[in-house]
């Protein structure tokens, strides 16, 4: 079969689409964001009416996916980790009702925070949930493991989830397709009390659950992703989890590895396999990018086993993305010969473009709020909050998704008068509609700023949500229609936009202020676009 | 063979096109190949790079370790020394000269250019000045591209495939630009050489 040059991302895509994949869910979210894109490009996709397209948030996404999965389909869901704590409610109790078509919860964690609030990974809720876990360590594996995770789901009636981390999802390699599979066919579950998780009917399902935990663990040791590579120093033992393994062959060319090695990418644990390595060592060094889940699942709270080496003894540090290097220091002994980055080298952070419209925003935003002490601005997550930095330095918080709405209800009710919520219009749709509806119920003395750049900009700007809606949302949610205002946020409107701003700072009940112009990089994209679609009309 | 490649410039700057059309001409010669790139946050006018790994041989890690890349490619002056800890100490430096100043304290061109200087194997070339000269200013990134080729032992057919593959669908104008610009920063590299 023909070989592809894929990133992660598009390798699990490609994978989806190859395994009758019938629907694809995903809120976009650094590093998965590729993932639902390349299946929303994709002709083949569209040529099999997969379904593909963005949903409000995760949450609606994982629930629209075990719905597919109920109907006897093979669904996907796409999220970046902090997303799974979005969705974590659905995520959890669909390991308890099951599924029926196959269905595979990607999660994408992002140690180091290249773009992510946190670095959180997505394998403590695979345990939590008590499902089977997949861990590509590479592009091929990525691919290859989407057939079997839908085939695995569908034999044991398990959600599945994969996870990936940044520099898997955002590396290409070369992939080797397989002969596809077709979709099912609609077939509800045999039982059709198995979804309501009624109390009685919960208890029966969370039972099957563990009873499934010892068959998952069996699947982990046969399924042949999970591999033992004997060695002759016996000295020390090495598991690995991921595409840490590639940073451990790395550093032994050509069979110049002489410790044994457990290569894991698949959980639960294989129980037999991890106690095959510790018996025959004296010690163990876990590589494993992410939280140290394996390190401290094998050293226990006591500690009182075999030395275990990882992240929590300081062999590797205890955060942030391994690299080669890092593991290199971990395995071999060497000297520490690192050469310096030049003085001359200064930090580039991202910043907001040149005539975007946040920057307008929050310059009126920032003279209307002169008159008050600092520190009353709450937040979201999206291009906006890079108004954090110099010049502007506007905003005050950045937590997660909608949380600058509600904070800024708590702030007011303890007496910060007024508060002010800035957030994006995606991120508005996502999570903080229901946050207003609390405000306007409270008639909370704030004022929010809903950034409406008709766009999804931060992650590459997917539709938003929210586009065409706004107005009608907060007049629907009982925003009075006097205290919404849309404003032109462009250098020649500033000082009208001050003024609608200060008098509705004056304003002791809720309301919004709506900046509205499209993201500049959205409206070149479109203007291309649209260029190209005339060129074509002329030729 | 093994080349192992660092991409370095600023969001924006083009360097995923330098990384897909080197990528796509090594799939074409049957070389292994890994390639890390970044999306997200820093493409917003941040310092962004990528790791290009090919090889005759299967790769491991999809980054370089340290201290092992046989190349610098930079679109950028400050940004291409931001990697020298990366780049083996016989490997070679190859920049474009025009600063992308959107920071404050971005250091002064007087210092900057003799520490890329002071790299044994380097060539510092004017892409934009080159772009300029084909008529196409938008194509420094493929003129930096071209001034690395005479160490990247990737022929002219691999890449002129990569190029059609990439730029094809927007007409054989499209291709032919950019192997002008290849052709430039090459012809660039060897004047350099020849100072
Ligand atoms: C729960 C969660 N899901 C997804 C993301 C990723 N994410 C960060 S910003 C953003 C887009 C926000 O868009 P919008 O609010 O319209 O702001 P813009 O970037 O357009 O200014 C997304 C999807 C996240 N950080 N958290
Ligand atoms: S991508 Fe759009 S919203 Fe983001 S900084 Fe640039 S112009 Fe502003």
């Amino acid at each position: 079969m023909q070989k592809l040059l894929l990133l992660g991302d598009e390798a699990i895509a490609q994978g989806a689409i190859d395994s009758g994949l019938s629907g694809i869910y995903a809120y976009p979210g650094t590093p998965s964001t590729e993932i639902t894109e390349y299946v929303i490009r994709n002709k083949e996709a569209r040529e099999k009416k997969i379904r593909a397209s963005w949903s409000a948030n995760e949450k609606t996404a994982m629930e629209a996916a075990l719905g597919m999965s109920y109907a006897g389909k093979r669904a996907m869901v796409c999220m970046k980790h902090v997303g799974l704590n979005v969705a974590a409610d659905a995520f959890l109790n669909s390991a308890i009702t099951g599924a029926n078509g196959g269905l595979i919860v990607v999660s994408a964690d992002d140690p180091s925070m290249h773009s992510s609030q946190n670095e959180q990974d997505s394998r403590f809720y695979g345990q939590f949930a008590m499902i089977p876990v997949l861990e590509p360590s590479n592009q091929q594996e990525a691919y290859d493991m989407v057939r079997y995770g839908f085939e695995i789901s569908e034999k044991y009636g398990t959600p599945v989830m994969m996870r990936i981390t940044t520099r898997l999802a955002h590396s290409r390699s070369g992939i080797i397709r397989k002969e596809g599979v077709g979709q099912n066919s609609l077939k509800l579950p045999e039982d059709l009390t198995q979804y309501i998780l009624l109390p009685s009917l919960a208890r029966k399902r969370y039972q099957l659950l563990l009873e499934n935990q010892g068959v998952f663990k069996k699947e982990s040791g046969n399924s042949g992703y999970n591999r033992f590579f004997d060695g002759e120093d016996k000295k020390r033992g090495i598991i690995t989890t991921g595409i840490a393994y590639n940073y451990l062959m790395e550093n032994f060319p050509e069979g110049s590895l002489k410790n044994p090695v457990l290569k894991i990418t698949q959980y639960p644990l294989p129980e037999k396999m991890v106690r095959k390595v510790y018996e025959a060592c004296d010690e163990i060094l876990v590589i494993e990018e992410g939280y140290p889940l394996v390190e401290d699942m094998l050293k226990g709270f006591l500690n009182t086993g075999k030395p275990v080496h990882g992240r929590m003894d300081g062999t590797l540090p205890r955060t942030g993305e391994l690299t080669p290097d890092i593991v290199e220091k971990a395995v071999k002994e060497g000297p520490d010969d690192e050469q310096k980055v030049s003085d001359l080298v200064q930090v580039r952070p991202p910043k907001l473009c040149k005539g975007c419209s946040h920057m307008d925003s929050f310059r009126a935003l920032n003279a209307a709020l002169e008159e008050y002490s600092k520190g009353r601005v709450f937040s979201d997550i999206g291009c906006y909050t890079l108004s954090a930095m110099k010049p502007l330095e506007s905003i005050n918080s950045c937590v997660d998704m909608g949380a600058s709405v509600t904070m800024a209800v708590g702030a007011a009710d303890a007496g910060l008068v007024p508060a002010v919520a800035a957030i994006g219009d995606s991120t508005f749709t996502h999570s903080g509609m229901t946050g207003l509806l609390d405000a306007v119920i409270s008639d909370s003395p704030i004022t929010v700023l809903i950034l409406d750049n008709s766009t999804t900009a931060m992650t590459g700007g997917q539709p938003s949500a929210a586009l065409g809606k706004l107005e009608d949302i907060c007049k629907g949610i009982g925003v009075k229609e006097e205290h919404i205002h849309v404003i032109n946020p462009i250098p020649k409107e500033h000082d009208k936009n001050v003024k609608i701003i200060r008098e509705e700072l004056e304003h002791p009940g809720i309301s919004v202020v709506i900046p509205r112009r499209e993201c500049i990089q959205t409206l070149a994209k479109r203007m291309k676009a649209k260029r190209k679609v005339r060129q074509e009309k002329q030729s | 063979m093994k080349k192992d490649i660092i991409l370095a410039g600023v969001g924006g700057q083009g360097i995923l096109t330098i990384a897909a059309t080197i990528g796509l001409a090594a799939v074409s010669k049957g070389l292994y190949l890994k390639q890390a790139e970044v999306h997200g946050m820093s493409q917003r006018g941040g310092a962004v790079q990528s790791h290009l790994r090919l090889s005759s041989s299967p790769i491991h890690s999809d980054l370089i370790p340290r201290g092992k890349a046989d190349m610098i490619i930079a679109v950028e002056p400050m940004e291409s020394i931001r990697y020298i800890p990366m780049l083996s100490p016989d490997g070679w430096l190859i920049t474009n000269n025009t600063p992308y100043v959107n920071i404050p304290g971005y250091p002064d061109m007087n210092a900057l250019l003799p520490e890329i200087r002071s790299h044994h194997n380097h060539i510092i070339i004017d892409a934009e000045q080159t772009a300029r000269d084909i008529g196409s200013k938008r194509s420094a990134n493929m003129v930096t591209l071209g001034a690395a080729l005479p160490f990247l032992e990737i022929e002219m057919k691999h890449l002129e495939d990569a190029l059609r593959q990439l730029f094809g669908h927007k007409g054989e104008e499209m291709v032919q630009t950019n192997l002008k610009a290849l052709e430039g920063g090459k012809k660039a590299t060897r004047e350099y050489q020849e100072g």
